[in-house]
Formats: C-alpha cells, structure tokens, sequence
C-alpha cells in the first residue's frame, strides 16, 4: 500500500479521490464480469461489489492514506484544482453512504432471486455507480462537480427505481421519478447558471469569499440560492417538493425504496449541509428562512399525512418526510451544535430505516410480497425475534427512549432550542407525538391484532444480518455513543473550519 | 458507602432474569416447560432484586439529608451528560415499593396470564429495571431515559393482555403521556443549555430567573400532572386500568403514579421552588377539585376496576395537595400517602383480579353476598378496603392525616373541602363492599367460586403487614424520608425568602 501510494504521491488529487477510484473501477469490472457470466453470478457480484466498498472505506480512512494529507487529514485538502475535497466531513458522510450502500445490497439477494426477470448483475453494479455518484456530490468543492456527481447518482436511481420494468407501478414510479427529477436538475442547472452569472466563479471557496465580501448580494445571486435550495429540497423530498416520495417509495422495489429512504437521502443531505455552509454561508440570512419553513412543513404533513396510510412502505415515506423535517431543524438552526446534531441523527437514522425495510423484505406469503400494514398482523405471535425488532425500531422511530433514535431527536431539538428557536423545538415535539400513532399502529397490528396465516419462512442470510446489525445498533448506542458523536463533532468542525 | 454500584446492580439485575428467560424458555415445541421456566426465573430475579434493594437500607444513613450511594460514570463527555444515580430518603422509598410490588405482581400473573406468559415475563422485568432506573437517576437525560422507557413494556403491557378496549387505552396511555414528557424534554433542554451540565444535583436551589421558570414549571407540570394523573388531565387512567391486565394495574397505581408525584417533589419543588410557590394556589384547587369530582364518579361506577380507578386519582389529589402544601407537615403527608396508595390500591387491584380470574366479570352487579362463600377473600378485602378508606389504625389514615393538617397550615378552606373527600372516600369504598359481600348470594357462579389459594395467600399477607404496619408505627418510614423533606422544605423557604427580599 505503502509503495503505491508513493508512486503517486505527488499527485495529490489522486490520493483525495483514491476511494472514488476504487469503487469506479470495481464497477467497471463488475459490468464486464456481469456480462460476461450472466445473470446466474448475481449474487457473487452484490458480494464483490460489497468488497470493493469495503476497501475504498478501508483506504479512505486508512493512516497511510491520511498521512499524505496535509496535517494528516485534519485539514481539507483539495484535487483537481478545487474541484474536489476531501475532509473529515466527507469521511464521516462517506462511511455511511459506503454501509448503507453495502447494506441495501445485501437486502436485495433474496428479493431478485425470486424473480427471473429481476435477477441480473446490473442490480449491484448500478448500486455501486449511484454509490460513486453520491460519493462525488458529497465531495464536490465546486458547483459543476456536485452536479456531475448528483446527475451520476440520479441517472442510476432513475434505472433502479423501474427495475421492475414488467411490473406497472415500478414503471410509473420511475418514470415520475425521471420527470420531477429532471425538472430538479434543471432547476439546480439553473440556479448554478445565475449564481455563475452574479457571483462570477462556481467554485466553493471562492463563493463563499465572495459572498461574505459583497455588502449587499444582487438578487440574482440570492434567487440562484432559492433555485438550488429548491432542487435538493426534491432530492432529499422535504416539502413542499414531496410528492414523489409515497408514489416512488411504493412503486419502486423494496430494496430499492431501502436505498432511496436511506443512502441516497443521506447523500443529498449531505450536499444541502455543505452548500448551504460553505459557499453561501454569507447568505445564511436568506437561506435560513427557507429552511425553517421547509423544516416545520415536513414535520407537520410527514407527520400528519402518515395517520391515513395503509400500505406500510407509503408510511415509510411519509415516516421519511418527517424525519427529513427533523433533521433539517439541525441546519434550520445554522450553528455548529445543529450540523453535529444532524450529523449524529443521519449516523441513527440510516441503520433504522434499514432495518425497518429489512423486516419488510421479510413479508411473504406463498411467495409474494405483501406490503399492507395490516398484513404484518399477528407477527408477534408467529415470527416473534423478528416482530421484536421490529418493534425496537418503531419506538426508535418515535423517539422513544432508550433507544437511538431518542438521542437523533434530542441532540437536534436541544441545539434548536441553544439558538433560541424554542417554536419549532415544541413544534417538532409535538409533531413526534402525532406520528408516534403511525408508528404504534404498526405494534399494534403486530401484537394486538388476530393472527394471521404466518409468513413464509426466509431462507436467505442477507436480510436477517441487516434487520441483526440494525436492532443491536438501535439498541447499543444508547450505552456507547460516544464514538459517533466525537465522529460528528470532528466532521462538522472539519465543515465550519473549510 | 458500599465498594460496588449497589444501585446499578438493583437497576440492572432484572435484565439478567430478561435475558436468561429469552436464551433458555424456548417458544416451539415444548410450551409448557419453557412456560414454566420463564414464570420460576422471573419470580425468582424479582424475589433476589428486592432482597439486594433491602441492601440500600444497610448503607443508606437516615440522617444525612443529601443523596447517598452516588454512582458516577461517565457517558458522553462531550455534551457533559454522565450516568449519576444516588438515592435520598424519598426515592429510598420509591425504590424499594418497586421491588417489592414486581414480585407480587409476578405472583399474580402467574395464576392469571394465560397467554404469552413469557412475553408477559419480560416485559414485568423490564418494566421493573424503567422503574428503579426512573427513581434512581441523578442525571437529567438518564432520568428522562427511564422515565419514558416506562412507556414501550407498559404499552405492550395494556395492550397485548388487556381487556376488550384494550387498543384504545393502550394508544390513550401512551400518547398521553408521551404528549406530556415531550414538552418536559423542552423545559429540560433549557435547563441544560442554562446551567451547562445535566447534572441535576447541580440544577436544585432555584438557579433560574422567575421569568423562565414559570415556563419551565409549566412544562413539567403537564408532564407530570398526565402521570401523577390530575384532574382534568386524568382521563386516560381509568380506560389503563379497566383494559390492562391485573399486574399492569397493580404496577400502574402502585408506581408508575408516584413517577408524578416524585417528579413534582424532584424537579418541581426543588428545582423551581420559586415558581412552584407562585403556582401552588392553582395546584391545591385541582387537587381538591379531583379529590371531590372524581370521589363523586367513582360513587357512579358500575365497573370495579374503573371505581377503584378513580379512586386512585382521589388519593393523587391528596398527594399534591400535601406537596404544594409546601411545608413540613404536608410533604410527610404526600410521601405516607404514596407509601400506602401504593400498598392499598396495588392491593385492591389485586383483589378485583382474584375474582376476575375466576367469574370473567368485572361488573359489581354480577357479584353480591361473597362474604358467605370466600369470607377469606372478604376479610382481606375488608383490610385493604379500610386502608383506602383511611381508618385510623391502617395507612390510608397517617397519610391523609398529615396531608390535610399541612393543608390546614397553607390554608383552612382547603383542608375543609379536602376533609369532605375523605367522607366521600368512605362511602364509594363501603357501598362497593357492600354491594359485593353482602346481601343474598344467589348467583350460581358466585357461589361456585373457591375462596383464595396459597398463591393468593402469598400475595396479599406482606401487603396486609405493610398496611398496619404503617397505620400503627408510621415512624419506620418517616424517620428514613424525615430529614430529606425538612431539607427540602428549609431550601424552599430560604428561596422564597431570598426572592421576597430582593
């Protein structure tokens, strides 16, 4: 590792991107390797694929990958002229994408196996390449290259979502997700061409000295913000750009909606977090008002809108707007304490959610998928361990304590209330109240409820280790958080410091 | 001070008894044995839990008035929240209640929990560890922790082995209560950001300016006026009660009530002195008004367990009455009254769930002239039933004594109006005596009902001790709780002293 790292060690860009290249190239390898072999290596290549981000994590945090960095990692260091950049914030994004990632892989063994027509090499390979994408956006230093990495990411999700191409919903959930995710690109495409044209330069650093210099921002400075505020505001589907969510949660493959819900949401997230703060940090007064709004609209209708669900991936969706509302109150609150508090709840959140979709992968009667929430009734009595699990993640969801997702909720809440934003801490409160109903219907149907014909019996591996990994981290983080949370703290003071 | 965590082992030693049921009663095959065996651990884990919390007693010394047996670890250095647990002389109490009802409790649902028996177990344990976590804790976030932890296994609790109506309470239960503690979780994020840790030795002794305060006393108030419950804030308990099973009333009116009440004590009189002072009329009148309105519905009740319900929230009213008192007199008054609430009403709980097991019914109108067949079973009921009634001589008497002379010392009309309950008290308790024990018995099924068993016996006889035990030499308890609430009481008037001459 050593020797190869010298080789190239006067190329610092390469260093910065070494874990892109990693996965790119793994995913070059693993299309050919596809096409050659054919459908039946499906699985061998969701393993390889799992690999190869194993080892791009492995290099990207690995000491001697570090020590070529300036001030051993601590600092930012950049590549390709300030188009990339590589810092503790990216790190700690990229380890979850790279989990997340390798976990919704795994999720989709059993599924495409199921299916004939599902069971291609493609699946893991454009899992890899959305991977790549969202890796680059949460590097990019420079507007073009987030958009080059976010386009990679959507190109892929749009395939993914239509997977299913037989099937009418999957379909039309990929076409709805193509066209409003088109309409987004060009809203951000024309947001960066009006900042482009005010502010004279895409580039991050030299933005936000600019921003910061300028006395008064022009307005077309201010409405190119507004555009691209709007645009990942679809991405991550925070209201009021929400209406994907249910339809495209519903219609896509499970394993897929597990992906959407969990890795790409981060992904974007991420994005939002370091645009907002490092290149138009100046114009946090604008911007700010815009988040609140977003923030406290997607608390209340996530929360309210999910009473009404039947289908218990659409409850998941709108579970999604609401928890985006809550996370978005840690960047609604613009100070170091928020951006840590988001990143501890993105660190909980993702494995949740995880977990829930692994459970639901688990639903199969004469084998086929049922996604009622009323089909999950009596699973308290039939399939016990897997109820139980299940059960921990709807109170983690709900905040309930002691479990993780309490402390998403309170570090979030407890820096908004630090920078006097008391309403919306009350407002968020409550509105965890409101979908905590949604989340114990789910209890309810599985322990109150009259048994059912029990579900069929999972074979496969792959589910039952995510739905494991899930329930003992929703379970042990309340002993141990501290390595997420120092983890947190060093990111968001590697974003505040860049 | 003990050379080991004393109270992390009693918190955490009924997870031993969760975790040894959940590897070795294996659901399958052989049902029966793993019923068996889950049912023998959990008795067993909450017998040996409530010996070693007796242990508390050998090394608490009653005459320091500050918390003993501190535990300090740390847990996330970087937002200055540690794992602090100590115990004073009033959560002492709270403690050990705890201890001592679980195993009773388990001791019920052995005879009376058909279905799921080890799902029951564990969750009792569970439950028992929130329980001692909640009255032990020292630091805000672990309080928190627990005190809503109590939500998941009695939520599972109402609502797997409840009755008819069983969803609805369960979801009133906890939305309820979740409503009122995520507004408390606000007022602690403030109390937090203000003093700088959460530490909560650090917040007592009126640290905040009177203005935040009032806020703040106003959340936990509706947190802990929905647990405690208060009136109008009570609706939820009575549907809690009638759906859930035996041992889930028995452990609801026995401690998860007193969570209130020890809150309001905790966090509003010794935290906020100044605003509980200011609130204090506005909390004495609700208490009396649940005192008399609901001693008045109870009279209405056709339903046992909706009477003895209500009545539940009576004696609560006699709670905060003596807390917001706020002297020495009606401090002592509440925690008594507490003490043997928990004793009388987890017993009286019981003993509805003694004929429940056998007619199925929980309708007054379906009994009548027990005394004949189970006069046992009558005598027993008869103690408790005096003990809530408050007869001089059991505990019900000591505590609504003190509370009502300590709401003489604030006010004379409140202990007038105050007394008129206790009358009132006296005559819904007798009429359901007499309407289940007396008179003819003429049904066929009443009269088919043996009278109590050895495991019935097993679980009424220590509650029966504790009742006279307390009714006859109150001091055991007092002098262990004594020097903390004068303690609590000469901080409160030193406040209010100091606030009055500013």
């Amino acid at each position: 590792m050593n020797s190869i790292l010298a080789l190239i060690s006067n190329q610092m860009s390469a260093i910065t991107i070494l874990p892109e290249i990693i996965v790119a190239l793994m995913g070059m390898i693993l299309l050919i390797a596809g096409a050659v072999c054919g459908a039946r290596v499906t699985r061998q290549v969701g393993m390889l694929a799992i690999l190869g981000m194993a080892v791009a994590g492995f290099v990207m945090l690995c000491p001697q990958r570090m020590h070529f960095l300036p001030m051993g990692g601590q600092m930012a260091s950049f590549g390709f002229r300030y188009m990339f950049v590589d810092d503790a914030f990216a790190r700690f994004v990229k380890a979850i994408l790279l989990i997340g990632s390798s976990l919704s892989i795994m999720l989709s063994w059993y599924y495409v196996e199921q299916e004939e027509s599902l069971e291609r090499p493609e699946y893991p390979v454009l899992i890899l390449f959305a991977t790549l994408g969202m890796m680059l956006m949460v590097s990019a230093s420079d507007l073009m290259s987030v958009y080059v990495g976010l386009e990679l990411q959507s190109l892929s999700l749009y395939v993914l979502a239509a997977y299913r191409r037989d099937d009418l919903k999957s379909s039309e959930a990929g076409l709805k997700y193509f066209v409003l995710g088109a309409l987004s690109s060009g809203l951000i495409l024309y947001g960066i061409s009006l900042i482009y044209g005010y502010a004279g330069t895409t580039n991050f650093i030299a933005l936000n000295f600019g921003v910061h210099h300028m006395e008064h921002p022009p307005i077309g400075l201010i409405i190119g913000v507004v555009f691209v505020c709007a645009a990942m505001a679809f991405k991550v589907g925070a209201v009021p750009f929400h209406m994907w969510t249910p339809d495209v949660y519903e219609g896509a493959p499970t394993p897929v909606t597990a992906f959407f819900a969990t890795t790409a949401g981060v992904a974007a997230l991420a994005m939002f977090m370091r645009m907002l703060m490092e290149p138009f940090s100046g114009l946090a007064e604008q911007w700010q008002q815009i988040i609140i709004f977003v923030a406290v609209a997607s608390m209340l209708l996530g929360s309210f809108a999910g009473l009404a669900q039947s289908n218990i991936k659409r409850l998941m969706a709108y579970s999604s707007i609401a928890n985006m509302g809550f996370i978005l109150v840690g960047l609604a609150v613009r100070s170091a304490d928020g951006i840590q508090a988001l990143l501890i709840y993105l660190a909980i959140y993702f494995i949740n959610t995880l977990g829930v979709f692994g459970v639901i992968l688990c639903l199969r009667r004469n084998g086929k998928m049922v996604e009622k929430i009323s089909d999950l009734s009596g699973l308290g009595k039939t399939n016990p361990l897997l109820a139980l699990t299940m059960v921990l993640f709807m109170f983690s969801l709900t905040g309930v304590p002691p479990l993780a997702g309490f402390f998403g909720k309170y570090f979030v809440f407890l820096a908004a209330v630090k920078a006097h934003m008391v309403p919306i801490a009350i407002i968020g409160m409550l509105t965890s109240v409101v979908s905590a109903y949604y989340y114990l219907r789910v209890i309810k149907v599985m322990y109150f409820d009259e048994t059912q014909q029990p579900i069929d019996d999972l074979p496969d591996y792959g589910v039952k280790i995510v739905i494991g990994i899930a329930a003992v981290y929703v379970l042990v983080f309340t002993i141990y958080p501290t390595p997420v949370i120092d983890a947190a703290a060093v990111a968001m003071h590697s974003l505040l410091g860049g | 001070m003990p050379s080991f965590p004393l109270l992390s082992i009693i918190t955490f030693l009924p997870l031993v008894g969760v975790l040894i049921i959940m590897l070795f009663a294996k659901s399958g095959d052989n049902q029966a044995c793993s019923v068996k065996l889950s049912k023998a651990v959990a008795l067993i884990t909450s017998l040996v839990t409530f010996v070693v919390s007796l242990g508390i007693l050998c090394y608490f010394n009653p005459s320091d008035s500050s918390f003993q047996l501190m535990e300090r670890y740390v847990w996330i250095p970087s937002f200055n929240i540690a794992y602090i647990k100590g115990v004073d002389g009033i959560s002492l109490w709270f403690v050990l209640i705890s201890t001592f009802l679980t195993p009773i409790c388990i001791l019920s649902a052995i005879g009376g929990v058909k279905k799921r028996v080890k799902e029951f177990m564990i969750a009792l344990l569970v439950l028992e560890t929130m329980m001692i976590g909640m009255f032990t804790a020292l630091d805000f976030v672990l309080f928190y922790l627990f005190f809503e932890g109590v939500l998941i296994p009695m939520f599972l609790i109402i609502g797997i082995w409840g009755g008819e109506k069983r969803t609805y309470a369960a979801y009133k239960f906890f939305l309820y209560t979740f409503l009122g503690s995520v507004l408390m979780l606000v007022a602690i994020f403030a109390m937090v950001l203000h003093v700088g840790t959460t530490d909560m030795t650090a917040m007592m002794g009126g640290k905040f300016p009177m203005q935040m305060a009032i806020w703040l006393w106003l959340a936990f108030f509706m947190s802990f006026a929905v647990k405690t419950p208060m009136w109008p804030f009570h609706t939820w308990l009575p549907y809690a009660h009638v759906e859930a099973p035996t041992a889930g009333s028995v452990i609801l009116a026995g401690v998860l009530l007193k969570m209130g009440g020890y809150g309001f004590i905790r966090l509003s009189v010794q935290m906020l002195p100044e605003a509980s002072h200011y609130f204090a009329p506005l909390v004495m009148v609700l208490s009396l008004v649940a005192i008399i309105y609901t001693s008045l519905v109870a009279l209405a009740q056709t339903d046992m367990k909706k009477l003895i319900a209500y009545s539940s929230v009576a004696h609560m009213g006699f709670v905060t009455l003596g807390i917001f008192s706020l002297n020495q007199q009606g401090l002592d008054g509440a925690m008594i009254v507490m003490i043997s609430h928990a004793f009388v009403s987890g017993a009286l709980f019981l003993c509805v769930g003694v004929v429940y097991d056998r007619l199925h019914t929980r309708e007054i109108s379906r009994y009548g002239g027990m005394a004949n067949n189970m006069p046992h079973y009558a005598f027993m009921f008869m103690i408790f039933m005096l003990g809530s009634v408050g007869l001089p001589g059991t505990s019900g008497f000591v505590g609504e004594f003190l509370s009502l002379q300590g709401a003489y010392l604030a006010n004379s009309w409140y202990a007038f109006i105050a007394a008129l309950g206790v009358i009132l008290g006296a005559a819904y308790m007798l009429w359901l005596y007499r309407r289940l024990f007396y008179g003819p018995l003429e049904k066929a099924d009443v009269k088919a009902m043996p009278d109590l068993n050895l495991r019935e016996y097993a679980m009424f006889v220590p509650l029966v001790i504790f009742v006279f035990w307390i009714g006859i030499y109150p001091a055991t308890f007092r002098d262990m709780f004594a020097p903390t609430v004068n303690k609590i009481i000469q901080d409160y008037q030193a406040q209010i002293k100091d606030s009055t001459h500013e």
